[in-house]
């Protein structure tokens, strides 16, 4: 339960409320910055950054290598297609 | 060797599986007087089974799987109080798909779903959110379940609710601390355990500092891991190195990932919403003290607790069931008279049974070929 999965922030849609689009293996949603931003690394920093992405919040910077691999281990066990139907089918209608 | 093709580098891992059997022999370890080393988290008991790691080892290592799976530990108490606040009209039930499928003593939220119940399972606590903004004649309750890990997250979700004056919105808490309960387990009388694989991204938040206890009064050596199998490999490894050389530190073998300050600014945000609960109830494990967190009195108005009246009343585990010997590592999951006959992945009994990250799913689902009494279990249902 404690899962990141690594995606690439591709917009920051709204700095103010650091509220960013991640890319999580070809899924697209908003994604919260505000546990990697700081006043050294303002949210438009993050444009382009790969991060882990923890329940819709990125909880930490990581390179583009340990993306592939972690994504690589994520899809052998099992639980990328977990994190894919949590978050194409999350009930927010 | 199982599954070698899927290493990143595989004479790397079977170089380090080598390595390792050394380090057991050089300690003296046999098979029946295992080195046991606790892998503390659900995602690591997950790896561990899937890789089939354990078959790669000496039969003089052992591993014990950990309670860190939040689905695992979730009393059936808890689950009643999800299900007393789901079934009130006018109540939305927002929850992670963890957690739908977890029995209490009068169903699971699945259940409740299909008795009428508005459960929506929800990838985010932003997502519960956004439902309150969309259903401003509703109460929108989110089951904020999970380590230090998850706890930035429904925490930001809070302040970010405060912000927009949205009052229809309350969070049930079961946030539940690692700290406290390695504690609990490394003062267990029946407790033997050489050392720790300490987890990943619940340390990414509190950082390696906390575990000092561990080596200074328990003298445990500890090494915090990745999820790779060859993160595992070389985190035991690293373990048993200070085994040999008579070591006991806390030591970070997925430092690419973990700070070992962890990220200051989530804890930020966890310690203006939360404080600790003095008490909090763990499936298997009964009361450990301090081990969870609840709203402080500044955030009181987002507490489901005290919005609907609820007032946690604990309920046993099934007799049958031996949750709590497994999670200790007393039992091993096909040791329990339930397990592949009364408890399934299909139809669980206790927790362990219902996350992929829990022993007994695990060993139902990746151990069935070395395990005669699953295999029987197996049978007599099938007949």
């Amino acid at each position: 339960m404690c899962l990141g999965v690594p995606g690439q922030i591709i917009a920051i849609d709204d700095p103010a409320k650091r509220i960013a689009t991640v890319d999580v293996a070809g899924i697209r949603r908003k994604v919260d910055l505000s546990c990697i931003v700081d006043e050294d690394n303002p949210p438009e920093s993050c444009l382009h950054a790969w991060v882990l992405v923890h329940v819709g919040f990125a909880m930490s910077r990581i390179d583009e290598a340990e993306a592939e691999a972690t994504l690589k281990v994520l899809h052998e066990i099992g639980e990328l297609a977990v994190e894919r139907e949590a978050m194409l089918t999350s009930e927010v209608q | 060797m199982k599954y070698a093709d899927e290493f990143r580098d595989s004479a790397l891992a079977a170089g380090l599986a080598k390595a390792i059997a050394e380090q057991l022999d050089a300690l003296g370890a046999t098979e029946e007087t295992p080195v046991r080393i606790m892998e503390v988290c659900g995602g690591h008991t997950h790896a561990i089974f899937r890789y089939g790691l354990a078959d790669l080892l000496p039969k003089s290592i052992e591993f014990l799987h950990g309670p860190g799976c939040p689905v695992c530990v979730l009393p059936r108490s808890r689950v009643d109080d999800c299900l007393a606040i789901a079934m009130k009209p006018n109540v939305i039930f927002a929850t992670f798909g963890d957690a739908m499928r977890v029995p209490g003593s009068k169903g699971s939220l699945l259940q409740a779903k299909g008795d009428g119940a508005d459960v929506r399972m929800v990838y985010s606590p932003l997502d519960a959110l956004t439902l309150a903004r969309r259903n401003p004649d509703k109460e929108v309750v989110f089951f904020a379940l999970g380590f230090e890990t998850t706890m930035p997250s429904t925490a930001l979700t809070v302040l970010k609710a405060r912000e927009e004056g949205i009052t229809n919105f309350s969070l049930l808490v079961n946030h539940i601390t690692i700290i406290p309960t390695l504690r609990a387990i490394l003062d267990d009388p029946e407790m033997r355990i050489d050392g720790f694989i300490g987890p990943g991204h619940v340390t990414m938040i509190i950082g390696t500092e906390p575990y000092g206890f561990i080596a200074s009064e328990y003298k445990k050596p500890l090494v915090v891991a990745g999820f790779e199998p060859l993160d595992l490999l070389q985190s035991l490894h690293m373990v048993l190195k200070q085994k040999v050389e008579q070591r006991c530190e806390i030591e970070n073998q997925y430092a690419r990932v973990v700070p070992n300050t962890g990220n200051a600014v989530a804890r930020k945000a966890v310690e203006q919403v939360y404080e600790t609960r003095e008490h909090c109830e763990w499936r298997g494990l009964g009361d450990i003290e301090q081990s969870g967190v609840q709203f402080n009195a500044a955030f009181a108005a987002y507490d489901a607790e005290k919005k609907f009246a609820i007032h946690n009343a604990s309920v046993p585990d099934p007799a049958e069931c031996r949750c709590g010997d497994v999670l200790k590592g007393l039992a091993k999951p096909w040791q329990c008279p339930a397990f592949g006959k009364a408890c399934t992945p299909e139809i669980p009994l206790g927790a362990l049974m219902v996350s992929s990250e829990g022993s007994c799913a695990a060993y139902y689902q990746y151990s069935a070929v070395h395990n005669e009494a699953l295999e029987e279990a197996r049978n007599a249902k099938a007949s």
